[in-house]
């Protein structure tokens, strides 16, 4: 009996002494958890494991700095999770993270999972900075926790309502969109930028992204005889839209936004692909402030070229840390109020929020397609 | 006018596609009464067995003529899909001829969404491009423009659908058709290999299914495991506007349904001065299969719908 008795405070002590080793580094550094979350499975699971790897790298080389907040050295830990670009998923991993006790979270990489999973880490008063959900709700619900340090859609539609008039002087505009919630909200801030800047809505259609033939709506399209096209939606249906576009003989520009901006467009549109406009948020990456030097880092580490947002993840995890620094706190609530604050010289520019957690004076970079490839442009804003 | 004059032409696009699936519906019907669903994955199969064999020969035979390109993969999609729906004939829908009527039609859905799954993992989620075999050459016509490629599709159906008219009214194997559509037991009794000729049956309408989906990745330039199933039901809607089981009704109702698209999506945003968008395309289609279905139920050119029931 006092065996049995005695064996059992053993094995309490065992794992009182096992939590121990949990919260503490074998050097007595303690451990702060810091979340990720992305796509590490299906179809965008190569962009998922690409912002993983950012925020790695940056939580590494925190590491290695010896950093000790509130008197105690601090080992930065990087807790990553999967949610399967599916929204679902995404609050339940986004508990998950939340009862594993982090101190705050680099994700998600979509819209459609940030949104969600925000109002969990609001509701446990987690800090969240999205390297690159661009949907305007993420930031307009009132959560002191969401941060962003990429030019949202609100963004991105009024420059290029901007670019279509002012820079490409198109006058008669049509636009088309594909009903989701990305491709309707870019549409509707392109659409309010174009008026502001004069120009004039010839007509506004609708697809979805089930869609291939595009044939009835811009024959309408090309009665009204518009300067330009824009089209709020993926690569999917803009590659075939191209097509048709140019078999149906319309001229004029084409102009779309960040979904559009990709490789599969340019394999999906072929030869008639040429001479799109498409923009994306930030900076192309040489152009970054410190582009260049986080390529040739990243490649060396992980032997593999940056996909697309590894830039903004490490940028991101590096604001989280800085403003733990700042407040000399591990402790979110304490914390919080100096990551909005943020005055921080980032990978991909300088980083501060507004009182949305939006990143100030975001850019946005305009591309063609020349010679089947995405042609740098020029970049719009974020300079202030 | 010539923007009229263009959504027409668009709509005999769209409509001699719809016409040529929606004749293995109505064959399929006009003998057995069922409804098979999975009609429009077997389109889907046609054009990814096409798209495969094609970029097949492209790597291994870079040199080969276009036209012996194509003509090898389509005859590779025909002999796919003919024995894909041999197969789904035998083995889904043989054993339930005798069972109720909901049965199979169950089991077709259940074999539509087994082949878009087998699709999908064999040729992934995403949309494939189909490479340009020739170089698009854009014509006028009536103030309309016209690509090589889709005066072929007009050509290629019209053809086609006469070819099959042809083989049911003036064949030995049309009139076995067509007896074992009137009576499966007495065509029995008359020496008909009945079996033989639904097998038949549904690999004729499989055939001209794989030939639907090469226009249609010819066309569009772009494949997926989904593109099958809203095109089945647009078929289906055709073949019942034109009144299943009737192959000239097949025909006059995928080209109907084509142009009523087609002018809609154009016109019924300035029709109901913006109230109703062009994203109502695909509700015409339904709203038109109901009305039918309300006001002439055997459909345009249905009336042997009456005599089988």
């Amino acid at each position: 009996m006092i065996f049995k008795r005695s064996f059992a405070i053993f094995v309490a002590a065992l794992i009182i002494a096992g939590c121990g080793a949990e919260s503490e580094t074998s050097d007595g550094k303690k451990i702060v958890n810091i979340g990720h979350v992305g796509p590490l499975t299906g179809p965008i699971a190569h962009l998922g494991k690409d912002n993983e790897r950012g925020a790695e790298l940056a939580v590494d080389e925190a590491n290695e700095l010896d950093l000790v907040i509130d008197g105690v050295p601090i080992q930065f830990r990087l807790l990553s999770e999967d949610d399967e670009a599916n929204p679902q998923k995404a609050t339940v991993v986004a508990q998950k993270l939340v009862d594993s006790d982090i101190v705050g979270v680099v994700g998600h990489l979509n819209s459609g999972t940030t949104i969600p999973a925000s109002t969990i880490y609001f509701d446990s008063g987690i800090p969240q900075v999205s390297p690159s959900a661009t949907a305007i709700t993420y930031t307009h619900q009132d959560y002191q926790t969401a941060h962003r340090v990429m030019a949202n859609d609100e963004q991105q539609g009024k420059v290029l309502g901007d670019y279509a008039v002012k820079t490409l002087g198109a006058k008669g505009i049509a636009i088309i969109d594909d009903r989701s919630a990305y491709g309707k909200g870019l549409a509707d801030e392109f659409e309010s930028a174009i008026k502001d800047a004069g120009g004039k809505i010839l007509t506004r259609e609708f697809t979805d992204i089930t869609k291939t033939d595009f044939t009835a709506i811009l024959t309408k399209i090309k009665g009204l005889n518009p300067d330009l096209i824009f089209y709020g939606g993926m690569d999917s249906q803009a590659g075939p839209m191209m097509k048709q576009i140019k078999n149906l003989g319309l001229t004029g520009f084409f102009l779309a936004g960040d979904g559009v901006q990709t490789k599969q467009f340019m394999v999906l549109s072929g030869a008639e692909g040429e001479g799109a406009y498409a923009s994306s948020p930030g900076l192309p990456l040489d152009q970054m402030a410190g582009g260049k030097e986080f390529r040739e880092k990243f490649k060396q580490i992980y032997r593999e070229d940056i996909q697309l947002y590894a830039p903004y993840a490490y940028d991101a995890t590096f604001v989280m840390i800085n403003a733990m620094m700042r407040a000399n706190s591990t402790d979110p609530a304490t914390y919080l109020p100096f990551l909005r604050n943020t005055d921080f010289p980032g990978v991909t520019g300088r980083i501060r929020f507004d009182e949305r957690g939006d990143l100030k004076g975001g850019n946005i970079s305009l591309y063609r397609v020349v010679n089947g490839t995405w042609q740098y442009v020029e970049t719009i804003g974020g300079a202030d | 006018m010539d923007i009229f004059a263009q959504q027409i032409l668009n709509g005999l696009v769209l409509g001699s596609v719809y016409a040529l699936v929606a004749l293995g519906y109505t064959m399929v019907y006009g003998i057995l009464g069922l409804i098979n669903f999975a009609h429009g994955e077997v389109v889907m199969i046609g054009a990814m067995t096409a798209l495969a064999v094609v970029s097949t020969l492209l790597s291994v035979f870079p040199e080969m003529h276009p036209f012996l390109t194509i003509l090898l993969a389509g005859l590779a999609a025909i002999l796919v899909c003919m024995s894909l729906a041999f197969f789904i004939e035998r083995l889904a829908y043989r054993p339930l001829r005798n069972a109720p009527r909901l049965a199979p039609l169950i089991t077709a859905i259940g074999i539509s969404i087994l082949l878009q799954n087998i699709a999908m993992i064999i040729w992934g989620r995403k949309y494939k491009t189909v490479p340009q075999l020739f170089p698009t050459e854009t014509f006028e016509l009536f103030g309309a423009s016209i690509t090589s490629v889709q005066i072929f599709i007009i050509l290629i159906s019209a053809v086609l659908m006469s070819g099959l008219l042809v083989i049911v009214h003036f064949t030995k194997l049309g009139r076995a058709m067509r007896a074992t559509s009137e009576s499966q037991r007495v065509a029995g009794l008359m020496g008909i290999n009945v079996n033989k000729i639904i097998s038949v049956t549904f690999m004729i309408g499989a055939g001209l299914a794989a030939v639907a989906g090469i226009l249609i990745a010819g066309n569009y330039s772009v494949v997926h495991y989904s593109m099958g199933f809203m095109l089945g039901l647009k078929a289906f809607t055709a073949a019942v506007l034109g009144g299943i089981g009737n192959l000239g009704g097949a025909v006059l109702g995928g080209l109907l349904l084509g142009l009523i698209e087609s002018i809609g999506a154009g016109y019924i945003g300035d029709l109901t001065g913006g109230f109703l968008g062009s994203h109502y395309q695909d509700v015409f289609a339904f709203v038109v299969l109901i009305v039918v279905l309300v006001f002439r139920p055997t459909g345009l050119m249905g009336e042997r719908v009456s005599e089988r029931a």
